[in-house]
């Protein structure tokens, strides 16, 4: 029975209609399993060979694994939460409340994007310090540390452009608060607020104008330098792991 | 004339070096480029900064003047202003606090507007106390209509020794 599964399994992998997708046969050298990652777009990023320490658990905590693993949970969760929201004043807030008591298993949903959410910002702050205190930054990392830094901006920037939709009393004073922050800029301050909000006041069109930042723009901009990130990773020669002897 | 690979810099009649062709298009294309490129951050600027607003209107008529005893702050929580009436007369205090935008309490048995958010407290006057406000809390422009009401305007800040007389 196993030997025949092998068998089929072998024989589709040496098929026309496999080779056509995968552009290679089976695996099964060194070779062939290099070519089977440089050609495949989801895998080209990934080295063909990495260290063992660098697999290990504690190595590196997996912390930004982690931090994109809770990234696509929140593409996922936040899509399907979009399917009941509109993002209009009043509509806004109650729909988040159908969300929360009436549709089937909206609460979960809405509950896993907001804890996710908050969880995403612990974690890439925890990334950020232990990518520091490891020395990460250091060459030749410079470049992946300040895209580093302003994927933190953009997780910071999508907590709070989430926060005002919503539509609550919460929503709306954070929101209050934070673009009066924005007009204590000298000179432009009053202008950039306005622009931002799109309006004197928090309303329908600041409404609108975060929530496209949050579902389109924002998320598109991580998910580029997202992509930027763990590839920079692996052609600046892999995680930063020490050796048991303490040398890089 | 045919075009060479490696499309020399001409030398002009005077013996000066000239311009290559490709450098003066790529300098032109370069510039177009870059004019476009403002002319589009103009534009998606213009775009972005609406023109017509729907919002409430900043113009009040905040009722008759005999509403108001003398020596009494009214929040008129609707409009966030404090209608403020002393024996010379009438003003009227933003109730939005300069700091960071929160709504502040007429404590009546403190004799004090204080912000909820961070602390900052201010006479009934709109003038600073205490807090991190940067700036005392504006006046706006009051008067009377032609039937006698008060009316206010909160586009228009007035210095805080003006009073309205009725």
């Amino acid at each position: 029975m196993a030997t025949s599964l092998h068998a089929a399994i072998d024989n589709l992998r040496r098929s026309r209609v496999w080779k056509s997708i995968f552009r290679r046969g089976p695996a099964i050298t060194n070779r062939t399993r290099s070519v089977a990652v440089f050609g495949n777009l989801f895998l080209h990023w990934l080295p063909v060979k990495v260290r063992e320490k660098s697999l290990r658990v504690r190595a590196a905590y997996y912390l930004g694994s982690l931090s994109l693993l809770l990234f696509l949970i929140l593409v996922v969760t936040g899509v399907l939460l979009m399917f009941y929201y509109h993002p209009a004043a009043p509509k806004a807030y109650h729909d988040m409340k159908d969300l929360r008591f009436v549709v089937s298993n909206g609460v979960f949903l809405r509950n896993v994007h907001r804890v996710g959410a908050h969880l995403m910002v612990l974690l890439v702050f925890w990334h950020m310090f232990h990518v520091f205190y490891r020395g990460g930054y250091k060459p030749p990392h410079e470049f992946n540390w300040v895209v580093g830094v302003v994927l933190l901006l953009i997780t910071l920037f999508l907590s709070y452009t989430g926060y005002l939709l919503p539509w609550d009393q919460l929503a709306f004073w954070a929101v209050t608060v934070g673009t009066n922050i924005i007009s204590a800029m000298p000179v432009i301050g009053n202008e950039v607020r306005f622009v931002a909000l799109g309006g004197h006041i928090v309303g329908e069109n600041a409404l609108l104008r975060f929530y496209v930042l949050h579902v389109v723009i924002l998320p598109l901009l991580a998910f580029l330098l997202i992509g930027v990130h763990f590839w920079r990773v692996q052609k600046d020669g892999g995680l930063t792991v020490k050796d048991d002897d303490g040398k890089n | 004339m045919s075009e060479t690979k490696q499309n020399p810099a001409p030398v002009l009649p005077s013996g000066k070096p000239g311009v290559s062709r490709r450098d003066f298009l790529n300098e032109i294309t370069m510039g177009a480029l870059g004019v476009a490129g403002l002319g589009s951050a103009a534009l998606t600027y213009q775009y972005f900064s609406p023109n017509v607003l729907f919002e409430p209107s900043t113009t009040f008529r905040a009722g008759n003047p005999d509403l108001y005893p003398v020596n009494s702050v009214t929040f008129l929580q609707d409009q966030q202003v404090y209608i403020v009436r002393t024996p010379t007369g009438f003003y009227a205090v933003s109730a939005v606090c300069t700091h960071l935008g929160c709504i502040t309490q007429w404590k009546a048995e403190a004799n004090t507007i204080a912000c909820p958010c961070h602390g900052s407290k201010f006479q009934p006057s709109g003038r600073k106390i205490e807090g991190p406000a940067p700036r005392p809390l504006p006046h706006y422009a009051i008067n009377l209509t032609a039937d006698g009401e008060l009316q206010v305007d909160k586009l228009q800040i007035i210095k805080g020794d003006q009073v309205l007389n009725v």
